[in-house]
């Protein structure tokens, strides 16, 4: 394992090849907002959150964080007036579907960020991907999935995997960065449909 | 009639668990049988889904997820004709939209519907390719360019 040294906010930082910008800035006690990110899965680029400008070959260029891998004497800047910007109307668009969330208003109030600013379009939902992937790569379940495609895309349960798995589980409610309570009515409204052999009748 | 109908779902029932078989455990192949059944039974029952799902080791989410992706497919029923007017620039302008009100009224069914007696299904589409036709009117795979509201209707009661 080679050793690289890049520099992020104008600190000298030390990483080892294949680690990504975002894990080099952790370890580094730098800290880059992120939504989509998750100890235990890889990477997935969904949200942008994590977007820095980087500096190398002469060109700046936007990128994700926790995506891109780090090299020898390139130039990181977590925050910059491109990123903030660029945060900015992410947090924005987010908004516009999950106005409400804790997370997201967090990040809002610091990029300041104005919720009203794209029509709401309440879905409670932002894409990111956590509950589906913990199912697939953690619990290896897939009981949770995308379907659809665009500006149609969502996340929903299956019924025949959901009512045998997830009672037990709902490991991936509290990775939900907007409202677990959606996740929660996905499942019930899963189980609710008409097919799923054995559905319980009410839980509580 | 009726019997007929029944027989021939029977038959495409079987049809469906020989295509399934015909791929047995390969997951790269997941798409070519979707696109197989699809093609046979004009769509995909959640019922052939799951069956795929076991022969293929590909789980039912990915499956949906394919499945809704690709406008090839269709989870829901389909008529028998499949009938699609373009509403494209070019084809909106020469007359697209008279062309769909007319098909509309004369099948009784909104554009992305199928009639109750399972022969039609209604859609439109963006843009054929084919623009200096327009307007367009695709039925069960045959362009039919340059029509009129009266054209489109001879076309349909032929069938």
């Amino acid at each position: 394992m080679s050793e690289i040294t890049l520099q992020i906010d104008g600190r000298e930082v030390k990483a080892e090849e294949g680690m990504t910008i975002l894990e080099a800035a952790q370890s580094a006690g730098i800290s880059i907002p992120t939504l989509c990110h998750h100890e235990k899965l890889e990477p997935y680029g969904a949200c942008r959150i994590c977007t820095v400008e980087i500096e190398a070959h002469g060109r700046t260029n936007l990128v994700a964080a926790c995506l891109y891998p780090v090299e020898q004497n390139l130039v990181v800047r977590t925050r910059s007036e491109k990123v903030d910007k660029t945060r900015k109307v992410l947090l924005e668009l987010m908004l516009a579907h999950a106005p409400d969330a804790a997370a997201l208003q967090d990040l809002a109030q610091e990029y300041g960020a104005d919720k009203a600013r794209f029509g709401k379009e309440s879905s409670f939902c932002i894409l990111c991907g956590l509950c589906v992937r913990y199912c697939a790569e953690v619990k290896k379940k897939n009981a949770i999935g995308f379907v659809d495609r665009g500006t149609r895309r969502e996340v929903i349960f299956i019924p025949e995997i959901t009512s045998k798995e997830c009672w037990d589980c709902k490991e991936c409610f509290p990775l939900c960065p907007t409202e677990a309570l959606q996740a929660t009515f996905l499942l019930t409204k899963a189980l609710m449909s008409p097919s799923p052999p054995s559905a319980p009748e009410s839980e509580e | 009639m009726k019997e007929k109908k029944v027989r021939s779902e029977a038959r495409g029932g079987g049809k469906i668990e020989q295509i399934i078989n015909k791929y047995q455990g390969d997951p790269s192949s997941l798409i070519q049988l979707l696109l197989e059944i699809q093609r046979e039974n004009r769509w995909l029952p959640n019922e052939a889904l799951k069956k795929v799902s076991k022969t293929l080791g590909v789980p039912l989410s990915q499956i949906q997820h394919v499945a809704t992706f690709y406008k090839a497919f269709s989870l829901v029923p389909r008529g028998r004709h499949e009938v699609q007017v373009c509403l494209g620039t070019a084809c909106h302008v020469r007359g697209g939209p008279r062309i769909l009100d007319r098909v509309e009224e004369i099948l009784g069914i909104q554009a992305g519907q199928t009639t109750t007696d399972m022969e039609f299904t209604l859609e439109t589409v963006n843009c054929l390719g084919c623009c200096a036709l327009g307007p367009v009117m695709v039925v069960d795979g045959k362009y039919h360019g340059k029509i009129t509201p009266t054209e489109a209707e001879e076309v349909l009661k032929k069938l």
